[in-house]
């Protein structure tokens, strides 16, 4: 691990309004090769829209995302096409083609992205499968598995094409302890060996500090805190330390008003009707 | 509307222009949609189309042997089938059946975030969605509208036989007399511009959905009142253009 090595994801200067509301408020940090970044923040702080802008499924109000040096917000679909070759990403809700069985799920970026014969995508399909610790579960439905499972699916999927950077999404929520530390070994050996880097989103406080070699917690759009795990844990804001000892009373708002969430494209806030428009993503 | 023609102009790149790219899109998954749209469809379509030729034939009889013209029946029915009702009636039951399977599908996708994924994946979900469902509902509607023209005129047949003076041959004859190849062809064309409209409106229906099985559910309803009536209006300029001269 050198953390000193080329950046591979730089965001600058991020800002993204929804009307009048700011989700994401002139963000700023470099992720660099070998790195876990672990992004943590209450719900509807804007961790899931960074991911999306960061990916570029959605672009930002100002400001600059590169991914692998190259701007991802000046692209057009058919580069952002190339640059998300490069990458894995592990949906929260596991996001797997419900038609299709679990093998061909983690089967399809093989098949569309490379030219290898169907004995060497077996083989693969079924070696990542192994490795999230699921076994002759090829041929089922993806709604004839626990959600659990779905989610380590879609990390198998994330890693078939052995992405240089994986984005997921709370990869360990829904999965049991033994499971939560499978998967977090997992991500530690391929950032190791491999020299993956790793963008983690979660709110599991144990799996962080597992995996991170950096932490970033936001706040209202804000990077409330950033440094290495030792430097969250000791670190001085009431806030993050609310947030990381998991306590009811603090500084920390406990109920979100509905404008809180009116950002999140799921979510339709009732008095803000209009603004649906604005969360449609972008068909190519 | 603008979203609309947005998609007709990735889905018209994606068959015509990206194969010559390198871009060639897979043919099994065509056959696979063209599974579930046509070949699923056939035993609606023959009842459909049955019953139609029956009907057909019982109201030209009713009409006709008042004048002692019974031997005109074949005629009514060639005509009528195969210009208006085989293409018009066939476009409905598909619209009910397969535009808003598609529409429902393509909006469960959408809604749980699988064609977001298929995009960070680097997949096209025009390309690996759209353009085999497309593709297929242009082979298979005017297929199963010759044959749902072949079943009608055998349900014309069936009340000549049974009901009518008319003799097998004479029924054979008269219908090969009435109708000419225009009026084949021309429901032929209806019936590929029919399906470019149901396909087109159905998946744009689909996704556009927002906000989980509620916005399945009105887009649904909405594929399939929007290609019913883009299609009837369509039908009536088609048949301006065609015989109203």
């Amino acid at each position: 691990m050198n953390p000193t090595s080329e950046p591979v994801v730089e965001v600058s200067d991020l800002f993204r309004k929804f009307g009048d509301r700011t989700v994401i408020d002139n963000l700023s940090f470099t992720i660099h090769r070998g790195e876990t970044l672990v992004i943590m923040g209450g719900s509807g702080c804007g961790k899931s829209t960074l991911l999306r802008h960061i990916i570029g499924v959605m672009k930002p109000t100002a400001g600059s995302v590169k991914i692998f040096g190259q701007e991802i917000t000046a692209m057009d679909d058919r580069e952002i096409a190339e640059v998300r070759r490069r990458f894995g990403m592990l949906f929260q809700s596991g996001a797997l083609l419900a038609s299709l069985s679990v093998g061909e799920n983690v089967a399809l970026p093989l098949l569309q992205h490379t030219d290898m014969s169907i004995d060497e995508i077996q083989e693969t399909v079924t070696q990542k499968l192994q490795m999230v610790g699921l076994n002759g579960f090829n041929d089922l439905k993806p709604s004839e598995i626990s959600g659990g499972m779905r989610k380590r699916v879609g990390l198998a999927r994330a890693l078939a094409l052995d992405p240089e950077l994986l984005f997921s999404d709370e990869p360990t929520s829904g999965l049991d302890p033994i499971m939560t530390a499978v998967v977090d070994k997992l991500t530690l050996e391929l950032t190791k060996d491999e020299g993956m880097t790793a963008v983690v989103v979660t709110h599991d406080m144990t799996s962080a500090f597992r995996i991170a070699t950096r932490m970033i917690m936001l706040g209202r759009g804000r990077i409330l805190a950033q440094g290495t795990p030792d430097e969250i844990r000791t670190h001085p804001d009431p806030e993050v330390q609310q947030f990381i000892n998991g306590e009811p009373d603090g500084p920390m708002p406990l109920n979100l008003s509905q404008d809180d969430h009116a950002h999140h494209p799921h979510v339709k806030a009732r008095p803000l009707v209009s603004a649906r428009r604005r969360f449609h993503h972008k068909m190519p | 509307m603008k979203n609309f023609l947005r998609l007709n102009a990735s889905l018209l790149y994606w068959v015509f222009v990206a194969p010559f790219k390198g871009e060639v899109f897979k043919i099994s998954p065509i056959f696979r949609q063209m599974v579930f749209i046509g070949v699923r469809a056939t035993p609606m379509v023959a009842l459909t189309a049955f019953s139609i030729g029956v009907t057909l034939a019982m109201q030209a009889a009713h009409s006709l042997q008042e004048l002692g013209a019974e031997i005109y029946v074949p005629d009514l029915v060639m005509v009528s089938l195969l210009r208006e009702m085989g293409p018009v009636l066939i476009a409905v039951i598909v619209i009910g059946r397969s535009g808003s399977a598609v529409a429902a599908e393509l909006g469960t996708m959408k809604v749980s975030e699988e064609i977001e994924a298929l995009e960070v994946m680097a997949i096209n979900p025009i390309s690996y969605l759209i353009v085999p469902r497309f593709i297929a509902m242009l082979i298979m509607l005017p297929a199963l509208t010759i044959f749902g023209n072949y079943i009608g005129v055998f349900g014309g047949w069936a009340v000549c036989h049974f009901a009518l003076d008319v003799t097998t041959a004479g029924y054979i004859l008269r219908a090969i007399e009435s109708a000419n190849t225009w009026d084949l062809y021309s429901g032929i064309i209806k019936s590929a511009v029919f399906a470019w409209i149901i396909i087109t409106i159905a998946c744009n229906a689909g996704l556009r959905v927002e906000g989980g099985a509620e916005g399945v559910g009105q887009a649904t309803t909405a594929a399939v009142v929007q290609s019913l009536l883009a299609m009837l209006v369509s039908n009536a300029i088609l048949t301006s253009l065609f015989f109203f001269k």
